[in-house]
Parts: C-alpha cells; sequence; structure tokens
C-alpha cells in the first residue's frame, strides 16, 4: 500500500496501450462494423424491393392470363361463326346447283318428247296416208293430196 | 516456502508484498526511487497481450460474417462507442477517448482476472526459480495482481486526470478553463473565487484518487480473502480443506462479477470524467 514509482510507469503504459488501439484497433474494426451495417442495410432494401417486384409480376402475370384467355375464346367463336358460315354457303350453293341440274334435266326432258311426239305424228301421218293408199290403190295422188295431207297433219298435233 | 513452514501472519505478510528494485519491503510510504517489478511485469505483460487480442481482431475485421472471436470483440466495440456516445459529446475527442476506454476495459478486465489464478501458484513458481538462482526464497516476493497495487491503480487514475485537464485546455481554452475553475460551482464574485477554486481541485482530487482507490481497494480486498482462504487449506485438516474448497468456490465465482464489474466502472468513470471535462459549468 505505497505509491512509487510504478505509477509513473502504469501512467505511460496506459497511454501507450491506448494509442496503440486507437491507431490499430479501433479504426478496422469500427469500419468493418459500419460497412456491415450498411451491407445489411442495402440487403434489406434489396430484399424489400424484390418482394415489391414479385408482386408486380404476379399481378402482370394474372392479367396476362386473363388477357389470353379472353383471346382464345374470342379466337374460337369467331372460328365457329366462320364455320357455319362456310356451312351454310356450301349448302346454298348445293342447293343451287341441284335446282339447276333438274331444271336442265326437265328442258332436254320436254325436248326429247316433243321430238319423239312429233316423230310419231310424221309416222302416224306416213301409216295413215300407206293406209288410205293401201285402200284406195291408185285413186290417190301424193303430189294432189299432199295439201290434205298435212292438213290431216295439222289437225294431230 | 522451503525450511520453516512461516506464521500465517508472515504467509500473508509474504503474499502481500511486492518485488521491486530494492529486493525488500518499501519502507516509506511514498518513495518514488522505488518501482515495483511484479506489478510492471504483469500488467506490461498483460497489455501486451490485450492490444494483441485486439489487434488480432481487427487484422481480419471485414464486413462480412464474423467469427466468434471476431464477433466477441466487435461487441465489446460496440458496447464501448455506444457508451462512448452518450457520454463524450465530442466527435474528435472520442476518437481517442472511445479506444482508450476499450482498452482500459479489456485490460483492467485481464489483470484483475489474475486475480483468478491459484493464490500461491506462481508466486510458489517464482520462489523455486528465485532460490535455484541462489536466492533467499523468503525474499522471493511477487503480486500477480497488478490492479491490487495502489501504485498503478492510482496511476491509471492520473492518467485520466491528466486527459480531464488536457480536455478540459483544448475545449475551453486556457482562459475559459481559468474562469470556469474561479467562478464555478458557486458564482462570478471576487469573494467566492477562492471557495470556487477550493471546490475545484478538490473535485479533481477526489475524483482521481475515488476513481483509482475504488479499483485499488476492490481487487486488494479479493486477494486478501483468497489468501485467508488459501490459509484455511494450510491447515491441512479435513476441516480446512473442505473449507478452503467451499469457501474458495463460493468466492471466485463471486469475484467474477467484482473483477467484471470494477473494469466496467473504471472504463465508465473514466467515459464521465472526460465527458464532464467537455461540458461547460
Amino acid at each position: 500500500m505505497n505509491l512509487n514509482a510504478t505509477l509513473i510507469a502504469q501512467l505511460v503504459v496506459f497511454f501507450v496501450l491506448a494509442w496503440f488501439t486507437m491507431k490499430f484497433v479501433w479504426p478496422p474494426i469500427v469500419k468493418a462494423l459500419d460497412e456491415r451495417a450498411k451491407k445489411i442495410a442495402d440487403g434489406l432494401a434489396a430484399a424489400d424491393k424484390a418482394k415489391a417486384d414479385l408482386a408486380l409480376a404476379e399481378k402482370k402475370v394474372v392479367e396476362e392470363l386473363r388477357k389470353a384467355r379472353e383471346s382464345a375464346g374470342d379466337v374460337r367463336s369467331s372460328a365457329e361463326k366462320q364455320a357455319s358460315q362456310l356451312i351454310d354457303e356450301a349448302r346454298a350453293e348445293a342447293g343451287r346447283i341441284i335446282a339447276k341440274a333438274r331444271e336442265a334435266a326437265e328442258a332436254e326432258a320436254g325436248v326429247a318428247a316433243q321430238r319423239a311426239k312429233e316423230a310419231l305424228r310424221d309416222q302416224v301421218a306416213h301409216l295413215a296416208v300407206a293406209g288410205a293408199e293401201k285402200i284406195l290403190r291408185r285413186e290417190i295422188n301424193t303430189q294432189v293430196h299432199a295439201e290434205l295431207l298435212a292438213n290431216l297433219k295439222q289437225e294431230l298435233q | 516456502m522451503a525450511g520453516n513452514a512461516p506464521t500465517a501472519s508472515e504467509y500473508v505478510v509474504h503474499h502481500l508484498t511486492h518485488l521491486n528494485n530494492t529486493g525488500h519491503a518499501q519502507e516509506n510510504i511514498v518513495d518514488w526511487s522505488v518501482i515495483n517489478i511484479d506489478s510492471m511485469f504483469y500488467s506490461i505483460t498483460i497489455g501486451l497481450l490485450t492490444v494483441f487480442l485486439l489487434w488480432l481482431a481487427a487484422r481480419k475485421a471485414t464486413s462480412g460474417v464474423p467469427g466468434r472471436f471476431q464477433g466477441f470483440v466487435e461487441m465489446m466495440v460496440e458496447m464501448v462507442a455506444d457508451q462512448a456516445k452518450g457520454i463524450v459529446h465530442s466527435a474528435e475527442s472520442r476518437k481517442f477517448v472511445a479506444p482508450l476506454a476499450l482498452t482500459v476495459f479489456v485490460w483492467i478486465f485481464l489483470m484483475n482476472a489474475m486475480d483468478l489464478v491459484p493464490v500461491d501458484l506462481l508466486p510458489r513458481i517464482w520462489e523455486g526459480v528465485y532460490a535455484s538462482a541462489g536466492g533467499d526464497p523468503a525474499h522471493a516476493y511477487m503480486r500477480v495482481v497488478a490492479t491490487a497495487d495502489l501504485s498503478a491503480a492510482l496511476g491509471m487514475s492520473c492518467g485520466v486526470l491528466l486527459m480531464c485537464l488536457y480536455y478540459n485546455v483544448k475545449i475551453k481554452g486556457v482562459s475559459g478553463w481559468v474562469h470556469e475553475l474561479f467562478t464555478a460551482p458557486f458564482g462570478s464574485h471576487p469573494l467566492l473565487y477562492p471557495v470556487n477554486f477550493a471546490m475545484q481541485i478538490i473535485e479533481f482530487v477526489a475524483k482521481t484518487v475515488s476513481h483509482g482507490m475504488r479499483l485499488f481497494g476492490n481487487m486488494y480486498a479479493g486477494e486478501l480473502i483468497f489468501i485467508l482462504i488459501a490459509l484455511l487449506g494450510g491447515t491441512a485438516t479435513a476441516f480446512g480443506f473442505i473449507g478452503h474448497v467451499i469457501a474458495g468456490s463460493i468466492w471466485a465465482i463471486f469475484h467474477i462479477l467484482i473483477i467484471t464489474l470494477q473494469a466496467f466502472i473504471f472504463m465508465m468513470l473514466t467515459l464521465v470524467y472526460v465527458g464532464q471535462a467537455h461540458e461547460a459549468h
């Protein structure tokens, strides 16, 4: 419990150690601490931003999906419409073609019947003339009675 | 000790005598020609260990993920930095005061922790070395707790006093500080000048003496109790052995609190006193 020169020596050591710490220990540690604090703050901010971005992207995806679904529906309904239209058109065309064909066939049949009738009439006239000739023999002159025959033919029509 | 077993009082006195440059116990209360070799050895060795450990952490300090040791040192740095920020309101002064407070905290803690080393271990080794070198083991003094040396403890508190004086002059200027010395705390009146000045001087002396004495007293008392507990075991009886184990364990566990607390108090008071030097009355 005595005082001696240890006091002075200890005082000097005290300041030397403090100086060393101030020079070589404190600044790097404090720098590292500050840098780490900044890093953490940046990391947290980045995480927040990423979260916000994610939410935004999800919203966008939902929107795009909705749009795609809508346009797909549009495409399908317009395709159906077009298809039914095509079918209708085809049906109408077919009807037209059939009607035309029927008309043509009917016309042809009419013409053929007319021709057959005329041929038949000719033959009947000839047969009648030939029959009459056979009956009358020489008394009938073809040139003389041509007018008569023509009238007969007219009547048969 | 070799030869005759010492009496209890001889044992205690032997343990409380410093190894100094004179080779025997100091006779005068104050003698500036004497220096305690053991205190200087342990405080410088532990001081170097302190700054080495701190430097080890500082060398590898990065902003990446810290290891356990680095994390531990960073925790202390942060604790000291926070305390300093709250007490010393000058960023410029903190550049020196905060590292100083950290050093003081770790250094005093480790010096105090020497109290937990078995009280006879290092002195007995020293006695052996001293005797084998041809000395009288009865004069092989050694005290391992540097903070239980009044000179060492007051040396550190005087260091704090010097800092207070330095910052008083630096912050307030010579005239400002002299003005404060004579006008605070009672006010500016010629009749009050001597009273104010006396109060200021008493304040500085009281701060410094109590600062050093508090640390010294606690560590000295703790060391003395360890010595007494060792005496109990020295009786070599069943009661002494059991008493030594129980009392030694309890006191050592309790002492962990004291050594940490005293180191913390010394650091905090250093900051408070330096902080006061920054504030005008």
